[in-house]
């Protein structure tokens, strides 16, 4: 079996990537394939990225509060990428008022700070096809 | 001197070993022989003196406080002057401005790269009509101005100077301090915008700039904290970001700067998370070693050439998003640090910064604490009240000679500048960041309120800083009317004479100060420089 595969991006301008770096290496230490893209991916860059890449995950990673409108921008580009049928995740500073938002833009898993690595490792096992 | 413990002091049981975060182990009890054994008293000295460990001026706090200078900016230039006035008349002493993310990463508003992150983390900045409104109405001689911005520092450095100018000030006199420092953007923080080589030109060009018309001005401010904040343990923070402030003064020597003419107006940026005494110890530490690395190996004669100057307070790291109230406390401990260390400024972190960008209510509180050290605690009384502590001692002794071994392994390696270009240092901290994360997770490393005294009860309710995306659209019309209004002639010509010089290597700051006066735009004069410099190339590597 091939192991999960997971494009891990950090979109828009924030360049707090301590976390995202966490989290990549938590995968990879879980036995996941992680391709992570580096600072200040455009919503088209992440939808290309991931049509190249054809992950089983496209992860998220958002500090700087911009979450709402990149996910309202990336969902459609997904979407005609041929990608809805993945898991998308997204990670970061996100305030409980926006997961309502962001779950109806398409991410089943949401994990604002203080979210623990395992427990989104195990998401991603019991979610991922 | 030489005296081990009395036999009634030695534990008859077998203590848990602690070893702090730096890898320095913890005895239970310490004594005058552990001084002795650290490498002795030679380089406690004096106040005043050097080596400066024990403070950079003789008096400290007893003839003045430590500055007080919330990090504050949102929105555009009206809301954040709006905040500025509201500081000031709190009683806060200086300025630290946040700008907006394209800003900092040399966008304008009206970029396509920008939508939805204009206003949002600082202030959106995009010409010197920016500049003017923010600042209207402060006094830029009674209070300083520190401008956190890196990628697109010199061209807002240049505005800073140009409105002071407009405004009338003698720009010779003017104080304040630029962040500047963007070989650690590439280690953590991540605004840099052209490659490792000409942002360090940049950094020259700033440094050379300020020591001939601007000699008061700090045009660097470097950053441990980030780095810090990135993964590094306290020893690393101070050993990396020593090994960045050589590299800038190894730029402008280079151009035949003589270092007493520029080292004094470099300052420093630490993090202050952690343990109190390996703390206070880190400071301690760091100002010795840095005094040593100036005398000894460049030849600095001034004693101000030899200074750590810095601003402290910082501990994003420390924080919790658990238990946010919490942080009020931790905030309190993190201040004391601060001024046992001796900082020439405080930026206090605030309890709801895991969350939002601090409310106001949370900056007061900030801004209380650190008044309460000095109005009821006690700090400014005498100066380094923990010099001559035999653990403190020790432990500073311990920490220099841990960040003398980490600068000696930079060097033996390749040196800085490459081992940021390469990514090393990156992957180094990441991996450290990681062991930390699984250390909380699985309870070796205690966090309160997230690994140990948990509670179930609700967080209380956050006040977010709200954004409105009508805000962005409005700025982006006021810059469309400028560009409407200015010398279009002017700004080609200006623009023109920042790539010629781009090109011909001569310094960079008069072309864009007459850009920038021109009301050329960060984006447009970044747009110059780019296509001179390029890009920079991420090496994604962890």
């Amino acid at each position: 079996m091939n192991p999960v595969k997971v494009v891990l991006a950090k979109p828009g301008l924030d360049g707090h990537d301590q976390g995202a770096k966490v989290v990549a290496r938590a995968l990879m230490d879980a036995g996941f394939e992680v391709i992570y893209t580096g600072l200040r991916q455009t919503p088209e860059a992440i939808a290309r990225i991931s049509q190249d890449e054809d992950p089983d995950v496209i992860a998220l990673s958002s500090m700087a509060g911009s979450h709402v409108p990149i996910c309202r921008k990336l969902k459609p580009l997904l979407e005609q990428a041929g990608l809805s049928d993945k898991l998308w995740i997204i990670g970061g500073n996100l305030p409980e008022r926006d997961h309502a938002e962001l779950r109806s833009l398409g991410f089943k898993g949401i994990f604002p700070s203080s979210s623990r690595l395992d427990d989104i490792v195990n998401f991603i096992r019991a979610n991922a096809s | 001197m030489k005296q081990d413990l009395p036999k009634e002091m030695r534990p008859a049981v077998a203590l848990r070993p602690v070893v702090n975060e730096s890898g320095i182990e913890i005895k239970p009890v310490y004594a005058a022989a552990d001084v002795v054994a650290s490498g002795g008293d030679a380089m406690i000295g004096l106040p005043g003196e050097y080596p400066f460990t024990r403070g950079i001026h003789p008096y400290m706090y007893r003839k003045q406080p430590f500055t007080m200078r919330q990090y504050t900016g949102f929105g555009n230039a009206a809301d954040t002057n709006k905040r500025f006035h509201y500081l000031i008349a709190n009683g806060q002493t200086g300025l630290n401005v946040a700008f907006d993310l394209p800003t900092q990463c040399g966008l304008d508003s009206d970029d396509p790269l920008a939508e939805g992150e204009v206003g949002r983390v600082g202030m959106a900045v995009d010409t010197l009509k920016d500049f003017e409104i923010a600042f209207d109405g402060v006094d830029l001689e009674r209070i300083t101005v520190s401008l956190t911005v890196n990628g697109a520092a010199a061209i807002l450095i240049a505005m800073y100077l140009a409105m002071a100018q407009k405004r009338g000030y003698d720009v010779s006199k003017l104080r304040g301090t630029a962040q500047n420092d963007i070989l650690k953007e590439f280690i953590g923080r991540g605004t840099w915008v052209y490659p490792v080589e000409p942002s360090i030109r940049l950094v020259g060009d700033t440094i050379e700039y300020c020591a001939k018309y601007a000699p008061k001005y700090s045009p660097v401010s470097v950053c441990g904290y980030h780095i810090r904040e990135s993964g590094a343990d306290p020893a690393q923070e101070m050993a990396y970001a020593f090994a960045i402030a050589k590299a800038y003064a190894d730029e402008v020597i280079r151009r035949g700067l003589p270092v007493d003419e520029f080292a004094g107006r470099l300052s420093y940026n630490f993090n202050c998370f952690g343990g109190i005494f390996e703390q206070v110890a880190k400071f301690r530490a760091a100002r010795s070693l840095w005094a040593k690395i100036m005398k000894e190996q460049y030849g600095a004669k001034k004693p101000g050439s030899m200074w750590v100057r810095m601003i402290a307070g910082g501990g994003g790291g420390g924080l919790t998003f658990e238990q946010p109230e919490l942080n009020i406390v931790r905030g309190a401990y993190y201040a004391l640090i601060c001024a046992l260390a001796g900082t020439q400024t405080m930026a206090l972190c605030c309890y709801d910064e895991a969350y939002t960008i601090p409310s106001e209510y949370a900056q007061r509180i900030s801004l209380r604490t650190m008044q309460m050290l000095i109005e009821e605690m006690g700090l400014s009384d005498t100066v380094d009240p923990l010099g001559g502590s035999y653990y403190i001692e020790t432990l500073t002794n311990q920490m220099r000679s841990r960040m003398e071994a980490i600068m000696a392994e930079v060097d033996a390696q390749g040196g800085i500048v490459k081992l940021v270009a390469d990514g090393v240092i990156q992957a180094k901290v990441s991996a450290q960041a990681y062991r930390r994360q699984r250390d909380i997770e699985e309870g070796r490393f205690r966090k309160v309120g997230v690994n140990c005294y948990r509670t179930e009860d609700k967080t209380p309710e956050m006040e977010f800083h709200p954004y409105k995306e009508e805000d962005g659209r409005a700025q982006c019309q006021a810059l469309a009317r400028i560009r409407a209004e200015r010398d279009a002639e002017k700004v080609r010509a200006t623009l023109a004479r920042v790539e010629a010089d781009a090109r011909s290597g001569v310094n960079l700051m008069p072309a864009i100060m007459e850009a920038v006066k021109a009301y050329a735009s960060v984006g447009e004069i970044t747009k110059v420089l780019v296509g001179v410099f390029g890009r920079y190339r991420e090496p994604v590597r962890f």
